[in-house]
């Protein structure tokens, strides 16, 4: 079995992916309920009743060809640091990450493939990719989740289909979603618009980061609510075509804002490339709308096209989990401050100024996403 | 005018969109505190009109069953959850609870989905008998105009296919 830090050696290859046609998409995300019949749901079943559905669950999961040498642990095996790095790398949910013996993640070897089982029900498994790969990501799911059926009865009625906890994910129990960069439509005050036409048309968007209607990062979320009376393709149709369009806008928006006002751009792009280069104490927050404004460098030419996956990756590696993993111990927010401004520096001590580049662009240096810069 | 719980005088009066329609309730005061209207956060009209107290056609319940609701104690046979449960909480216990509270269910979800009924994957076994359902139900309603038609004939030979394919149900 995999251990847990082979696991998260290296950044999934969803994550550094968000490239492309649709370059504001970042992840594709699918996520399927299911529950057994036979046994209550984990949220209302007794302490043995939700260890023998896990004793049930578990080695037919294991079992499947997708998940060999799968990473396989009960929550109550893992450390708070470790499930909170699971969290981060949207592995696992937040609530699951609350739970300790009797639940159990199973996560393939490339992290595509994540499976909590007694989260709210029985299971939920979950399939990410990069970019806008919503059709692709459902697929290979549906796969797993009929090879699975093989050796686990789900609960189905033909009226209301997967029996789910909660009757929000009734019917498909499906759950999909996409995450975007929109810089340029925040810079621009179009975001507003964008996101509310968005919801009236039935889907949820949400920041990534933050409360409420402030996203740091300008990082967002966009994914189905409606679970029943419409088929898994239907959904998926309509969310990639929601998705492609808000996508197209953000395109346009970044040209317009160049054609328009690209001393502001500049500006805005500059300032972010000398704090992160430079700042030797930084908050998420800071960091995080920094790198978002790098990572639209990135894509605008300001910097090579790599450096998108250089943020990508630092979007990740920066949260307080994964400096805690790296560092090998606990750190007080102060350090983590500290630390994060290192890691920071360190990756991006190749990346040539935008100044230097429009007059010699040749000369900038690929940078290895994975690998730290010489101290 | 009168309390709908009791027949003190009504002096809290509440009106609350309940399933895309107003709904009014007049109560008294001491009825009002009781089930815990006067404090805004915990109360939706939602739970006292769904909970069965039909204002004027229950009694009020007792304060004795404080915390429960009429009807509220009816559990579900396999796993013990109850219908207070799952006003609490909104979710179920276990599947069968599905079938055992199929009305309040039905309920819930109304307006929660882009539809009632679903659409889309079906475990590979019960494709079959999906596949059964829907013929018999073909089955039916061709029964039911063979019938207003008066072709008895044809009606019997549809009943027999009828008869027939429910047994492979079973």
């Amino acid at each position: 079995m995999m251990r847990f830090s082979t696991l998260v050696k290296h950044p999934a290859d969803w994550m550094t992916g968000g490239q492309g046609e649709h370059g504001a998409v970042l992840t594709s995300r699918i996520r399927l309920a299911r529950n057994l019949r036979r046994y209550p749901f984990p949220g209302w079943a007794k302490r043995d009743q939700r260890a023998a559905a896990l004793d049930f669950m578990r080695p037919a999961i294991e079992a499947l060809p997708a998940m060999k040498d799968a990473f396989s642990q009960e929550l109550g095996d893992l450390t708070a640091v470790q499930k909170q790095v699971l969290v981060e790398r949207h592995l696992i949910s937040r609530e699951h990450a609350a739970r300790g013996d009797g639940s159990a993640a199973i996560i393939e070897r490339r992290q595509t493939f994540s499976l909590m089982l007694n989260e709210e029900d029985h299971l939920r498994m979950q399939a990410i990719r990069p970019g806008l790969q919503l059709g692709a990501a459902f697929a290979a799911l549906s796969e797993l989740d009929s090879e699975l059926e093989n050796s686990l009865e789900f609960a189905f009625d033909p009226s209301l289909g997967y029996l789910t906890t909660c009757p929000t994910n009734l019917g498909t129990g499906l759950r999909a979603s996409s995450m975007l960069h929109l810089p340029a439509l925040v810079l621009s005050d179009q975001i507003g618009q964008v996101l509310q036409a968005v919801n009236k048309i039935g889907l949820a968007v949400r920041g990534l980061y933050g409360e409420g209607t402030e996203s740091l990062g300008n990082l967002y979320q966009i994914s189905n609510q409606s679970t029943l009376g419409e088929s898994e393709e239907t959904i998926i149709r309509r969310l990639e075509r929601v998705i492609a369009r808000v996508a197209t806008h953000e395109q346009n928006a970044r040209e317009k804002l160049m054609e328009d006002d690209p001393e502001m751009v500049a500006d805005r792009i500059g300032r972010a490339y000398g704090v992160l280069r430079h700042a030797h104490i930084i908050d998420s927050k800071e960091a995080l709308n920094h790198l978002s404004l790098l990572r639209l460098g990135g894509t605008l030419g300001f910097f090579p096209p790599e450096t998108v996956i250089v943020c990508d990756t630092l979007l990740m590696d920066i949260q307080p989990a994964h400096l805690q993993l790296h560092s090998e111990r606990t750190l007080s927010p102060e350090e983590r401050d500290a630390i994060r401004a290192k890691t920071v520096r360190d990756r991006l001590h190749s990346l040539d100024s935008p100044d230097n580049r429009s007059t010699t662009p040749e000369k900038n240096p690929p940078v290895d996403p994975t690998q730290p810069g010489d101290p | 005018m009168k309390c709908d719980f009791c027949d003190n005088k009504a002096t809290v009066f509440l009106t609350q969109l309940v399933d895309g329609q107003m709904k009014k309730v007049c109560l008294c005061d001491p009825c009002a505190k009781e089930r815990g209207v006067t404090d805004p956060t915990g109360f939706s009209l939602a739970d006292l009109l769904l909970g069965g107290t039909v204002p004027g056609k229950e009694p009020a319940p007792s304060s004795k069953s404080h915390g429960s609701t009429p009807g509220g104690g009816r559990k579900c046979p396999t796993c013990g959850f109850s219908l207070d449960d799952l006003r609490r909480v909104r979710r179920l216990g276990c599947s069968d609870c599905y079938s055992t509270f199929s009305d309040e269910i039905g309920q819930m979800i109304r307006g929660m989905h882009k539809g009632m009924t679903h659409v889309g994957k079906v475990p590979a076994g019960l494709m079959a008998m999906q596949v059964l359902h829907q013929r018999i139900e073909e089955l039916r309603s061709k029964l039911d105009q063979a019938i207003a038609s008066e072709s008895y004939e044809e009606a019997a030979g549809i009943r027999d296919e009828i008869r027939n394919l429910s047994e492979i149900k079973v």
